[in-house]
Parts: structure tokens; C-alpha cells; sequence
């Protein structure tokens, strides 16, 4: 049984060196991570992490995300819940093949769409907008909603539909205060997964944006290469966008298990 | 039995909406690029399919998609068994269960282009935790700018620390849905780990392993970010998968033809490729 523990305890130790040495570094001054090597950091400094909250390009990067990262998990989960309803319910002509096509966004490398996807946004004059990385998410996070609200509606029986309008229940009343209830475990997965997609992606982030929402991942690259060698400023911030996922996985916890297998299970 | 009903239509219409302008009207800018010729100015000529020709025959395609291969293929063959091993090893109760998922799945909510610089700053031959041990404790010579085989075993390990959490997850979902039932008959039957392991525990898995193969192997072909802050693609073109040539291509070259032409061969190798998985993986239930 020892033994058998070990192996997990050696996997997350594993997991957890390059996030500490990451953190270490943000707490070291430039001139002892160019000295040379040190396990802890000798002198302790917050200088880094004081440049990032006081200078509006840093904070604003990490503003930007927040808000377009929210906008599209919020839009994702509305759109792929009533579609989500209509797979998991009823046949319809083309149903399969929809929900197929559906799956292949999610297969589409974002190398090939950076390129459009900057000349269509500029031709709908979103360029530079929450919105435009919030809608460009889109293509991969809502197949990816409406394929894991889906696992978690069709466990729901549908005797809970029919019930719902023996009694009486209109349509809209019963999907909101009946059905969303009962898969509301199914909309915190969905969520989850949306923000995530959302917070790590950066090709498209980076392509649709340029002064006024660019996200906090394009501030790091373009202030790696124009001041230099500041190796602890960038792990400050590195630190520092690990914090919202910390949180948000928090919150899903109980529900990571079963919201990975996609409500498969 | 689902019910027929055509006006399900309606209700996914907002979402055919959103991808059919997300993914449509790109896709058909990619398909004009591919068959046309431009000097500037808006001026476009018939090229006809000569850019998939050229894209097909040229060698710089061949080896970038060799390596493309490889990789993923090394990603599968170390991910797969290993999630599925630590996820064999782990509590399926107590305090230390919402501990153990909490941890194991940081590394997935780490913004990529950030997942490359930490491990550049991990992996830097005098300062960094696994350079200096490398170098220094060990003796060994390990500096990933100027060796392409350090270079691509640090960009798996990477990937290996980045996504096997992903597998883990899933199969450890799969296995926690396992009745206890099942393990006393087994244990009454006197069946050895293996036996369990192999009529108990994977079948029961092979849903959500599904998922896990499909979705690495599609994150794993499409990957960008992450090796291209690392390596940049060096030394020389060493570790320049798919999607790095492809954006130099497009964005470094402004090729746009032959860009496109790429674009399309590369998302239909990853669409039958998909297509391939799944079936195979799911024959065995269609027959049964």
C-alpha cells in the first residue's frame, strides 16, 4: 500500500518543480539569477511583482483576459445549452451529422485560422475587441460545451421532461427552474472547461488584439523581447496568471472526476 | 428512444450560427488562398490545385510532418500508460483525493505561451532547477538551444508534464464509477491484479480512454505554443512541428497560397486521423 501511494506522490512532485522553481524565480532580484544558481531565493524581493500592479500595461493585460475569458464562458454555455437539450432529446434530420461537424472545430489547428481569422474580424470592424477573442474562442469551446452538457443531459431520465408537462409546466419554465437545477453539476464542468480553454489560448488571443484587450500572455512575449533579459519580472507574471485557474479549479473540486469523463461515466 | 422532432432545429441554430461564422467563412478564405496566385493589390489568378502539388512534393512538408508524427506518437505511447497508472495508484477515498485532483490538474490551466517560459527558465543550463542539476550535479552536458536531442526530450517532457494529467483524470473518473461489487466477486474468484486489471478495470475505462486518445492526439498534433516559446523550433528546423512551419509560412513568408494549401492537407490528415481513432476504438461496441 506504501508503495502504491508513492507513485502519485512522485508524479505531483514532479509536477510541482517547475511551478516552484517558477515562483522562486519571481521572488529573486535580476542580479542573483544572473549570479548564478540558487535553490531559494537569498534575497527576498517583491520589486516584481510591485512593477506589475503599478504599471497599467502589466494589469491591464491581465484585465483584458479576465473579461474576454468571462465573456466567452458566459456565451459558450448560453448557446450550447439549448442545443445541448435538442441532441440529448430528440432525433432530427442531419442530428448526427451536425454533431460531428460540430467535433471537427475542435480539431482544427489554430495556426490555420490566425490568418482569417484577423482579416474577418477586421472586416466586421471587431479588431482589437473583448468581444472578437471572446467570439473566436467560440469555435472550440462551444462544440466542446454542448459535447459535455449533452453526456450530462442524457443521464437525466426523460420522465422528468414528461412529468414536468403532465403538470403543466410551459417549456422555458421547466428548462430553467426543473432541468437546469438537475444538471447543474453539467454546467459548472462546461464552464470550467470554457475558461480554460479560453485563459490558456494565445495564437488567436494574440492575433485579434493589439493595444486595447491584449491579453496578458501577449504583454509577456512582447516585454520579454523589448526590455531584455528581465527573467524575474517575467516570472512574477507567470506566477501570477497561474492564480485564476488555482482558484477556479478550487471551486470545482467535487466535480472534477466526473466533469473530466464528460458526464461519460 | 429520442423522440422526432424537426423543430429541434431552433434550438440549435445559435449555436450553428456562431461556429458557421467562426469556422465557415475562414475555412472558405483558406480554400481561395489554395487555388489562387497573388502579387499585392488585390489582384488574384487562377492557380488551380498546383499549391497542393507543390505543398505535397516539397520535402520541407515531408520532414515537418515526420516530426509532426513522431511526436505525437512518442506523446501517445508515454501518456496513455502512464496516466493510467498513476490513476491505478490513486486513493479512491479520503482527504487526500480532492488534494491529488487539485494538483494534478494545475498544469492544464497554465496559459501555454507561459508553459514554455517556465520550463525555458527551468531547463537553463546555469541558473535553471533541471539545467543546473543536469550539468552540474550530474555531470552530463544538457543545453537544449544547441542539442536536438536535448531539445526533444525536454519539448516531450513538456507535453508529458503539461496534458498526462488530462488521462489521469479521465481514468480515474472511469475508475471510481467501478461498484465495489465487481472487486469482491473478482477477490471471491481468487482473480490475480492483472486479471482485474485487464476484465474489471479496463472496460470500464474505455469510454473515457475514448476521449483521452482522441483529444490528446488531436491537442498533441495541433500543438503550437508551447514548443514554439521553448525551442522556437531549433536548433536549426529540429523541432519545427506542423503548426511552427505552417505559421512561418503564412505570417513569416507571407506565402499565402501554399499556406493555405498546407492549411487544408493538415486539417484533413487531422480529421481522418480522428475519424480512424474513434472507429477503431469503438468497433467493439457497434458489434456487440
Amino acid at each position: 500500500m506504501r508503495m502504491k501511494s508513492l507513485v502519485p506522490a512522485l508524479y505531483i512532485l514532479f509536477l510541482m518543480l517547475p511551478i516552484y522553481w517558477l515562483v522562486a524565480m519571481s521572488f529573486k532580484t535580476t542580479n542573483e539569477i544572473l549570479a548564478g544558481f540558487s535553490l531559494f531565493p537569498q534575497t527576498w524581493t517583491f520589486a516584481n511583482y510591485i512593477e506589475i500592479f503599478t504599471d497599467p500595461t502589466w494589469y491591464w493585460g491581465y484585465i483584458n483576459s479576465i473579461i474576454y475569458v468571462t465573456m466567452n464562458t458566459v456565451i459558450s454555455v448560453l448557446v450550447a445549452l439549448p442545443a445541448a437539450y435538442a441532441f440529448s432529446r430528440y432525433s432530427f434530420v442531419g442530428d448526427k451529422q451536425l454533431f460531428f461537424w460540430l467535433l471537427t472545430n475542435r480539431m482544427a489547428p489554430a495556426a490555420v485560422f490566425a490568418l482569417p481569422f484577423f482579416q474577418l474580424y477586421s472586416a466586421v470592424g471587431l479588431f482589437d475587441t473583448h468581444i472578437a477573442v471572446a467570439l473566436a474562442h467560440c469555435l472550440f469551446n462551444v462544440p466542446l460545451a454542448v459535447w459535455i452538457l449533452e453526456g450530462f443531459m442524457s443521464g437525466v431520465p426523460k420522465e422528468l421532461d414528461e412529468t414536468a408537462y403532465v403538470d403543466g409546466y410551459s417549456f422555458p419554465r421547466f428548462f430553467v427552474t426543473i432541468f437546469l437545477p438537475a444538471i447543474k453539476s453539467g454546467v459548472g464542468v462546461a464552464a470550467f472547461f470554457c475558461f480554460m480553454f479560453s485563459w490558456v489560448e494565445l495564437l488567436l488571443a494574440k492575433t485579434l488584439t493589439a493595444v486595447e484587450a491584449k491579453p496578458i500572455a501577449a504583454v509577456m512575449t512582447r516585454t520579454a523581447s523589448s526590455a531584455g533579459y528581465e527573467l524575474g519580472l517575467l516570472a512574477a507574471a507567470g506566477t501570477l496568471t497561474i492564480i485564476p485557474g488555482a482558484i477556479v479549479i478550487y471551486f470545482v473540486r467535487n466535480y472534477i472526476a466526473k466533469g473530466f469523463a464528460l458526464g461519460r461515466v | 428512444m429520442k423522440t422526432q422532432n424537426q423543430r429541434a432545429w431552433w434550438f440549435v441554430t445559435p449555436v450553428l450560427l456562431l461556429v458557421a461564422f467562426n469556422a465557415l467563412i475562414p475555412m472558405m478564405t483558406v480554400v481561395n488562398y489554395s487555388v489562387q496566385e497573388t502579387f499585392g493589390d488585390n489582384l488574384f489568378f487562377w492557380q488551380g490545385l498546383d499549391w497542393f502539388e507543390q505543398v505535397l512534393k516539397s520535402e520541407r512538408f515531408h520532414n515537418a510532418l515526420g516530426r509532426q508524427l513522431f511526436f505525437t506518437f512518442m506523446i501517445l505511447i508515454i501518456e496513455v500508460p502512464l496516466g493510467i497508472a498513476i490513476a491505478l495508484a490513486m486513493p479512491k477515498k479520503g482527504p487526500w483525493v480532492p488534494f491529488c485532483l487539485v494538483t494534478m490538474a494545475l498544469p492544464m490551466l497554465i496559459p501555454w505561451n507561459v508553459v514554455g517560459a517556465m520550463w525555458n527558465i527551468f531547463t537553463l543550463p546555469d541558473i535553471g532547477l533541471l539545467g543546473y542539476f543536469m550539468n552540474h550535479t550530474l555531470g552530463l552536458s544538457y543545453d537544449m538551444t544547441q542539442d536536438p536531442v536535448a531539445a526533444w526530450v525536454t519539448i516531450i517532457i513538456m507535453d508529458v508534464w503539461h496534458w498526462t494529467s488530462l488521462v489521469v483524470l479521465l481514468a480515474y473518473a472511469g475508475l471510481v464509477s467501478i461498484p465495489n461489487a465487481y472487486y469482491q466477486a473478482a477477490e471471491i474468484d481468487g482473480a490475480s491484479n492483472w486479471a482485474i486489471f485487464r476484465f474489471i478495470q479496463l472496460p470500464k475505462m474505455k469510454t473515457v480512454l475514448t476521449i483521452a486518445v482522441l483529444l490528446r492526439f488531436m491537442d498533441s498534433f495541433n500543438i503550437y505554443t508551447e514548443p514554439f516559446v521553448l525551442t522556437g523550433g531549433g536548433p536549426g528546423n529540429s523541432t519545427t512541428l506542423l503548426s511552427i512551419d505552417l505559421v512561418k509560412i503564412a505570417l513569416g513568408q507571407f506565402d499565402l497560397g501554399p499556406a493555405a494549401a498546407m492549411s487544408l492537407i493538415y486539417f484533413a490528415i487531422t480529421l481522418f486521423a480522428s475519424w480512424l481513432f474513434y472507429t477503431l476504438m469503438t468497433l467493439n461496441d457497434n458489434k456487440s
